[in-house]
């Protein structure tokens, strides 16, 4: 029955002064697809929301000057979807960032929130960390950059300290031959949360993987970035030796529960299944790219 | 009334309640409010078994902003030595399933409920309720409850002479089984579960509920029935039928679910204590943890034929979950499950079996999909033994008109056969499959119902017609009973309303279940119509001053049934409507009957589907229902029903479960977890619907509502074993299950 109050600054340091001052207390809304949820379900009861939708960096998407892009941590699936280079030069981050909610939803939910939510299923973290993207974060004490995998710490924890905001995601230039991909296992086919996710990245130079990562979702406590299977892929041909090599590596990478949602040996199984079919749809997308 | 010549039956007319609905102006139960309304909530038991010491709600009573408290002391207690029927409910179990009484027996069970200025006061209040429970041990599962040291939920409830959770017993019988078996030259015999599965309605249930000082209450719900809205809180709240108006909103969904009352007894007592009207809304969590789904269940099927695949004997036995009270849908388990073919040797048997989660509620054909589950499976294994096609071993065995059926009935005409042999020369059943594709087939029967129904047709002073029917209207009734109006008085259905009456509007009317609802309102309007037409001629004679008997009513209007009756210009509905006051003032007529002549349903479906054997997912590639429908009043809408049934039953078959954890509580209480298919996941759901008219019926019709789901499952687990040569012998078929089950010499053999 506390009451609740409602910011909307324009500017991100009146959002970081107001948010560290409420000490914990405040919460971030964005889209508010997640929270506006925990609050109903009564989780969690805010004693100040600080909206940043107002704020023009955490709205904007920008194409730098060596082919990278800064997405403002606030940008929605909706808006992302339809500027004109992004889906062409990262379509499996896209596609990850598209697969949040429903048509209605992707209206409102951002890849920002998607990240502070801290859910291991969270769809569009496998793919930002298979694209290597970094976050820029700025709290009381400034700004700071963290690569995307940094920014879990359990299911619903953030590595963010008291008062940070996520500002932005940078994801690098591209390489001629680079593509990437995310697909996730649902027992629907829309409308519902990954039992396991995977994004893979990658670069084809003559039909040999010159670099390669892979994230992996909803297998362990966190997001995963899954070196050994990156390390597998590169230097082959992308070959079914390689690959299996891979899908092991995502495979001994899972630490996953038992839960309403799946189990142990299936999620286990099917992250080396997705990992083999997205390599695919990568290695497709590459081959054109 | 079959003519070929039908004007409005069995046409697709615009859908009555279409505008409301898609602008958003439909009023469903939580969209009423009144002025000094207050918020009812209810405080649920943290344990699945416990009794219950004592309540302390003195804290509660005193926050500021509380208005009323109530507990079981409040409703009217029935005594559980007294059976007292209600439809096929029992206020013994109605009256404990509301409010807690002894013992709370599932986690979600009402202990108390308390109305404030706010939801967040009531909510407030709830926790400072204090409840003091002996906490006992519980029992989820089937298994579980039927161990021998299982916690027992009733003492008073005894099977073989001793204290039991199984609450009841049901046994059709059909000449000799042992003798039947003796001559079967193949004789399967499986075990099969099912788990509970909810109806999924959208909307939660609400009402508002307001009693004035002299008793008059008024009740705004959401439900399949206000007059059992009003005789349910009639007995459990001791305010007389008289004085309850229960008001039917539009109905957000019910499939049975809202067969029975949850809030409204509590508003009642909430609202009586007050003074002020009350509103109750449940949130989801609350409709899964604590509303009726329907049973899971543990069965057994045998089944023996012979060499030219006639079924020479069957035998079922059924165990049912029926939630904490008894009353599991036995009957319909039981006896549905061989209804559809001609066995000559039949027992099947019915197990109600009591567990420690909530109280199973009515879905759609309750009981009979899990009958036909086993019994089309095993039967497809049958097929499979004696290298016959499925449906030929169907069409071979298929009951008809004259086949005396275990549970009772000697059929009339019935359209089985011709779903049947439909869906064999459909271009469907010859569509080419692919790797790791598969088809199954399957039928069922479900009872229909036909049962009390009320309805006035008046015609308004400008010459239009107004049908006031009782049942709720969750499957297309007011179109259909627009276009039978429309066509019986020979005018444009756009010049019929049809409305849904309250309580104290039109006369009783069972609720609408068992496909009841266009069988018996249609008769009751065609009979109310028909006297309208009697007092139209009537009019027009007296207005002509010649016989009654000299007049016919054609295309909406009246003339002289020949020029030797007179010379006279027709007269139409709107003329002879100006003139009523002088011809003896208004024109209307009500009838009130207990319907009877409602024919069983059948329906035979064609599934295929394609399985993803990494991944363990079924997609359903196909499905094809053919139904004998009886007469389509509105085949859009018939359409809808077969194809609603066929989502919920893949939704049971492939994904939908209720997952209880190690609390012994709902882990799954939400629609994200919860997993209905949603539209993507179905390919083009196909109707065929074929009309063999119920003979005993105005229109021809038989029920449609329910039937469209009962063969759904064993179709989809017949399709799945086809695409797999492996079977599942327990739903859902969840991908985590599925690709279990498959191992690198099924996957060979499959490819």
């Amino acid at each position: 029955m506390t009451d609740m109050r409602y910011l909307a600054p324009s500017t991100l340091d009146e959002a970081v002064g107001a948010f560290a001052a409420a000490a914990g207390a405040a919460r971030i809304l964005a889209g508010g697809t997640d929270i506006l949820v925990q609050m109903r379900a009564g989780m969690v009861q805010p004693g100040l929301i600080v909206d940043i939708k107002k704020i023009p960096e955490l709205t904007g998407i920008e194409e730098t000057a060596d082919g990278g892009f800064v997405i403002g941590a606030a940008v929605s699936g909706a808006v992302l979807y339809e500027h004109p280079r992004f889906g062409e030069v990262w379509p499996g981050v896209l596609e990850a960032i598209n697969l949040i909610g429903s048509t209605q939803v992707q209206g409102r939910a951002s890849a920002g929130g998607n990240l502070c939510n801290g859910s291991p299923a969270g769809d569009s973290v496998p793919a930002m960390i298979a694209a290597g993207a970094t976050v820029t974060v700025q709290g009381p004490n400034g700004r700071r950059q963290m690569p995307v995998e940094a920014v879990p710490a359990g299911p619903g924890r953030t590595n963010l300290t008291p008062g940070e905001i996520l500002v932005s995601f940078t994801l690098p230039p591209r390489a001629k031959g680079a593509s990437d991909a995310y697909l996730r296992m649902i027992p629907r086919t829309e409308m519902d949360i990954a039992v396991v996710g995977c994004g893979v990245n990658l670069t084809l130079k003559d039909g040999v993987c010159t670099a390669a990562r892979v994230g992996l979702g909803a297998v362990a406590p966190t997001v995963l970035l899954v070196e050994a299977a990156a390390k597998a892929l590169i230097g082959s041909k992308l070959d079914d030796a390689a690959i299996e090599t891979a899908a092991a590596a995502c495979r001994a990478a899972c630490r996953p529960i038992d839960d309403k949602r799946g189990t142990i040996v299936y999620r286990t199984k099917v992250a080396g299944v997705l990992l083999k079919r997205t390599v695919a749809i990568a290695a497709d997308r590459a081959g054109r790219a | 009334m079959n003519e070929i010549s039908n004007k409005w039956i069995g046409t697709n007319t615009i859908r009555p309640d279409g505008a409301d609905k898609v602008t958003g102006r439909a009023a469903y139960a939580a969209d009423t409010s009144m002025p000094g309304m207050i918020w009812g909530r209810v405080l649920r038991s943290p344990h699945p078994h416990a009794r219950i010491k004592s309540i302390d709600t003195s804290k509660a009573e005193a926050l500021q902003g509380v208005k009323a408290v109530v507990t079981s002391k409040d409703i009217v207690e029935f005594p559980v030595d007294k059976p007292v029927a209600l439809g096929i409910q029992d206020m013994r179990w109605m009256s404990r399933n509301v409010m807690a009484r002894e013992k709370a027996l599932f986690h979600g069970h009402p202990v108390a409920a308390v109305a404030a200025m706010s939801e967040a006061i009531a909510a407030e209040a709830c926790k400072l309720i204090e409840v003091d429970y002996e906490v006992l041990p519980w029992a989820i599962e089937i298994e579980d409850a039927l161990k021998p040291d299982a916690p027992i939920l009733h003492d008073f409830v005894q099977f073989e002479g001793k204290p039991s959770n199984i609450a009841g017993t049901l046994e059709h019988k059909l000449g000799d089984i042992e003798a039947g078996f003796a001559k079967a030259d193949v004789v399967i015999e499986r075990s099969f579960t099912t788990r509970p599965v909810h109806q999924g309605y959208i909307e939660t249930h609400a009402c508002l509920v307001s009693v004035l000082s002299d008793g008059k209450t008024t009740i705004w719900s959401s439900s399949q029935g206000q007059f059992m809205v009003r005789a349910m809180t009639s007995l459990l709240t001791g305010i007389p039928q008289s004085s309850i108006r229960a008001i039917p909103a539009e109905i957000g969904g019910g499939f049975g679910g809202k067969t029975i009352v949850y809030l409204e007894p509590l508003a009642t007592m909430l609202s009586k204590k007050s003074g002020r009207p009350v509103k109750m809304v449940m949130s989801r969590e609350e409709v899964m943890r604590a509303t009726g789904p329907t049973s899971g269940s543990t069965s057994t099927v045998k089944i023996g034929a012979t060499k030219d695949g006639t079924i020479v004997a069957a035998q079922g036995v059924f165990y049912l979950q029926a939630g904490c009270f008894p009353g599991s849908p036995i009957r319909g388990a039981a006896g549905c499950a061989f209804a559809p073919y001609n066995i000559a040797n039949v027992v099947s048997r019915g197990f109600d079996v009591v567990s420690n989660r909530s109280k199973v509620a009515a879905y759609r054909a309750p009981g009979a999909p899990i009958g036909a589950y086993a019994v089309e499976c095993v039967l497809d294994e049958v097929a499979e033994a004696l290298k016959i096609d499925p449906l030929d071993l169907r069409i071979k065995n298929a009951a008809r008109e004259g086949t005396k059926a275990a549970h009772g009935p000697v059929y009339p005409r019935i359209g089985l056969l011709e779903t049947m042999e439909s869906a064999r020369k459909h271009p469907h059943y010859k569509a080419p499959l692919g790797k790791f594709q598969g088809r199954g087939v399957a039928s069922g029967y479900w009872f229909n119902a036909g049962g009390e129904s009320s309805a006035q047709v008046n015609i308004t002073e400008d010459g239009n017609v107004v049908v006031t029917t009782g049942h709720p209207d969750i499957g297309g009734s007011r179109a259909a009973i627009a276009n039978i109006a429309a066509e019986l008085l020979g005018i444009d259905y756009r010049r019929v309303s049809v409305l849904i009456g309250d309580t104290a509007t039109v006369g009783y009317s069972n609720l609408t279940g068992g496909s009841r609802v266009l069988f018996a309102s249609a008769i009751v309007v065609t009979d109310s119509a028909e006297q309208v037409i009697g007092q139209l001629k009537a009019r027009a004679a007296k207005i002509w001053g010649i016989s009654a008997d000299a007049v016919v009513w054609e295309n909406g209007e009246a003339r002289p049934s020949g020029d030797h009756t007179g010379n006279f210009p027709t007269m139409t509905l709107a003329e002879i409507a100006a003139k009523a006051t002088e011809t003896g003032g208004p024109i209307g007529a009500g009838v009130q009957l207990n319907t009877t002549g409602a024919e069983g349903g059948f329906s035979t479906h064609i599934c295929d589907v394609e399985v993803d054997v990494d991944l363990g997912i079924v997609r359903v590639l196909r499905y094809t229902s053919f139904q004998d429908v009886g007469r389509a009043i509105h085949p859009a809408y018939v359409e809808g029903q077969i194809q609603g049934g066929a989502v919920q039953g893949i939704g049971w078959a492939l994904n939908e479960e209720y997952i209880y954890n190690k609390k012994g509580h709902v882990d799954n209480p939400g629609f994200l977890d919860y997993r209905m298919p949603v539209c993507s996941d179905m390919p083009m759901l196909d109707a065929v619907m074929i009309e063999i008219p119920n003979p005993k019926h105005p229109q021809g019709v038989r029920g449609v509502g329910e039937v469209p789901l009962v063969p759904v499952m064993a179709a989809v687990a017949n399709a799945v074993h086809s695409a797999l040569g492996k079977r599942y012998y327990s739903l859902p078929m969840s991908p985590p299950k599925v690709l279990e089950g498959l191992d690198e010499g099924t996957l060979q053999a499959a490819e």
